[in-house]
């Protein structure tokens, strides 16, 4: 009880929120982080397998990069481009986290949106063709509508996934919260070290509230109201291949 | 600049070092080998009766999915810092319970779509032949789960290999250890030795369930 005080404590002195180490840059900083890597990766991994599924080549590499992928340490891919003279610890480390992150973020977002594309009704592909449209037109205004839940899903998961990893960007010098953490559990400060993971856990949750709304956004029209009956159901998770 | 590269940086594995820390290798296998396995194995245990529960009584499937599916989505390090308290500073217990709690998810959501999917057909005989509702999960429906719940135990035996790397931070970690030591040492072989091991070990674990399904799951073969 008196350590939970302590944590409140830490966490209301306006000291800890303000300054160049303080809560608020911190988090920005790893929001910014975190942001310019999801958007790299969206454009990157929505693009190819959008195309791969569309197109439907490359089946094999779509379906198992996300596995592949989640063999690879993030930690390890962090630590090799940091001691990589070419990029170091350039940036204060923005870098070198930028890189690993991008690598962790695209094969889920690139393997659930090749899923989604493929997962489109054979029939409604029939259809559109039937109705005398192009291939970019059927693309567009067919299959990249049905394709989003699923496909926006997987972006969900990865970006948890983003927020989550950028924590360790701290270790490598970025300044972001997981700062907190590293710092505390360096020095034995565990009211520190938990308030920081505090700070961490929150903002994972709020980017999942986030892409929940999303998902929702771009949910047919016809399956909003059922989905929204219950959390778990309107938040079907990326497919696990 | 590829010249440059390779002039610039030291050789990218020093294999001489490999040889004289044999040792510290395979310890770090073998802890991350240890520390994969007891959580894998804690979260089987825990998720076969718990999604069982979750299946047979619908008003508790919300509240355990949304329980893992909550505690998966904190960050690892900080689930690790955020339990210390209770399970106790740099413990083995602290890494476990985290590394256990990441594998729930997966577990569960797995048993509960191979329970979900008996066909109506599957039902009726179970029903015909004088099953009782829970004697039909446990006899018909749990084991005709089985292939979805091996893919679980392979995707949660290469996630946790990855995140016990992160275990490092609270003095444990297995190859994690060896990772950081080359962000200490700016030297790039333990680095490069623990993320290869890593990847191997998760092979390994993932093949080790592929093999176990084969000799498990027979009537997998004769259907195909």
């Amino acid at each position: 009880m008196r350590f939970l005080t302590e944590v409140a404590q830490w966490l209301t002195s306006s000291a800890n929120w303000s300054g160049p180490d303080g809560i608020v840059v911190r988090a920005v900083s790893q929001v910014e982080l975190s942001a310019a890597v999801i958007g790299t990766s969206i454009l990157i991994g929505v693009g190819i397998g959008f195309a791969l599924g569309h197109t439907r080549r490359g089946g094999f590499f779509a379906v198992n990069a996300a596995n592949a992928a989640r063999a690879v340490p993030s930690l390890a891919l962090l630590t090799l481009l940091v001691t990589w003279p070419i990029i170091s610890l350039k940036g204060d480390g923005f870098y070198a986290s930028f890189l690993a992150l991008v690598a962790l973020a695209i094969p889920p977002i690139l393997t659930n949106a090749y899923v989604s594309m493929r997962g489109v009704d054979a029939e409604v592909i029939e259809a559109a063709k039937a109705v005398g449209m192009s291939s970019w037109q059927r693309f567009i205004r067919v299959e990249v509508p049905l394709a989003a839940p699923l496909a926006v899903a997987g972006i969900r998961t990865a970006a948890v996934e983003v927020v989550a990893t950028s924590t360790l960007a701290a270790y490598v010098t970025f300044n972001d919260l997981g700062d907190f953490i590293f710092a505390g559990l360096a020095t034995n400060d565990t009211v520190e070290s938990f308030s920081g993971a505090l700070l961490v856990a929150v903002l994972a949750g709020l980017t999942d509230l986030a892409f929940l709304c999303l998902y929702r956004l771009v949910l047919p029209v016809s399956s909003r109201r059922t989905a929204s009956g219950s959390r778990v159901a309107a938040a079907p998770d990326a497919a696990i291949v | 600049m590829l010249g440059a590269l390779l002039a610039s940086s030291a050789p990218f594995i020093d294999w001489s070092w490999i040889g004289t820390n044999a040792g510290v290798i395979a310890n770090a296998i073998a802890q991350h080998a240890e520390l994969t396995g007891i959580a894998v194995g804690c979260g089987l245990a825990l998720s076969v009766p718990t999604a069982l529960i979750a299946w047979r009584f619908h008003w508790a499937r919300g509240a355990i999915l949304g329980f893992a599916g909550l505690l998966y989505t904190i960050p690892s390090l900080a689930l690790f810092v955020l339990i210390q308290p209770v399970t106790g500073y740099f413990s083995l217990l602290t890494a476990e319970v985290a590394l256990t709690g990441y594998t729930l998810l997966i577990l569960i959501r797995n048993v509960l779509t191979g329970l979900d999917a008996a066909t109506d057909e599957v039902r009726e005989a179970a029903t015909a032949m004088g099953f009782t509702p829970t004697g039909a999960m446990i006899r018909v429906y749990l084991p005709l789960a089985l292939p979805s719940l091996f893919a679980g135990l392979r995707v949660a035996t290469v996630t946790v290999v990855g995140l016990v790397t992160i275990t490092a931070f609270i003095e444990w970690g297995g190859l994690g250890q060896l990772i950081i030591t080359g962000l200490h040492d700016y030297f790039y072989t333990p680095t490069v030795v623990g993320l290869v091991l890593s990847m191997a070990l998760a092979a390994v674990g993932d093949a080790t369930f592929v093999l176990l399904e084969r000799i498990i799951v027979r009537w997998r073969q004769i259907e195909a």
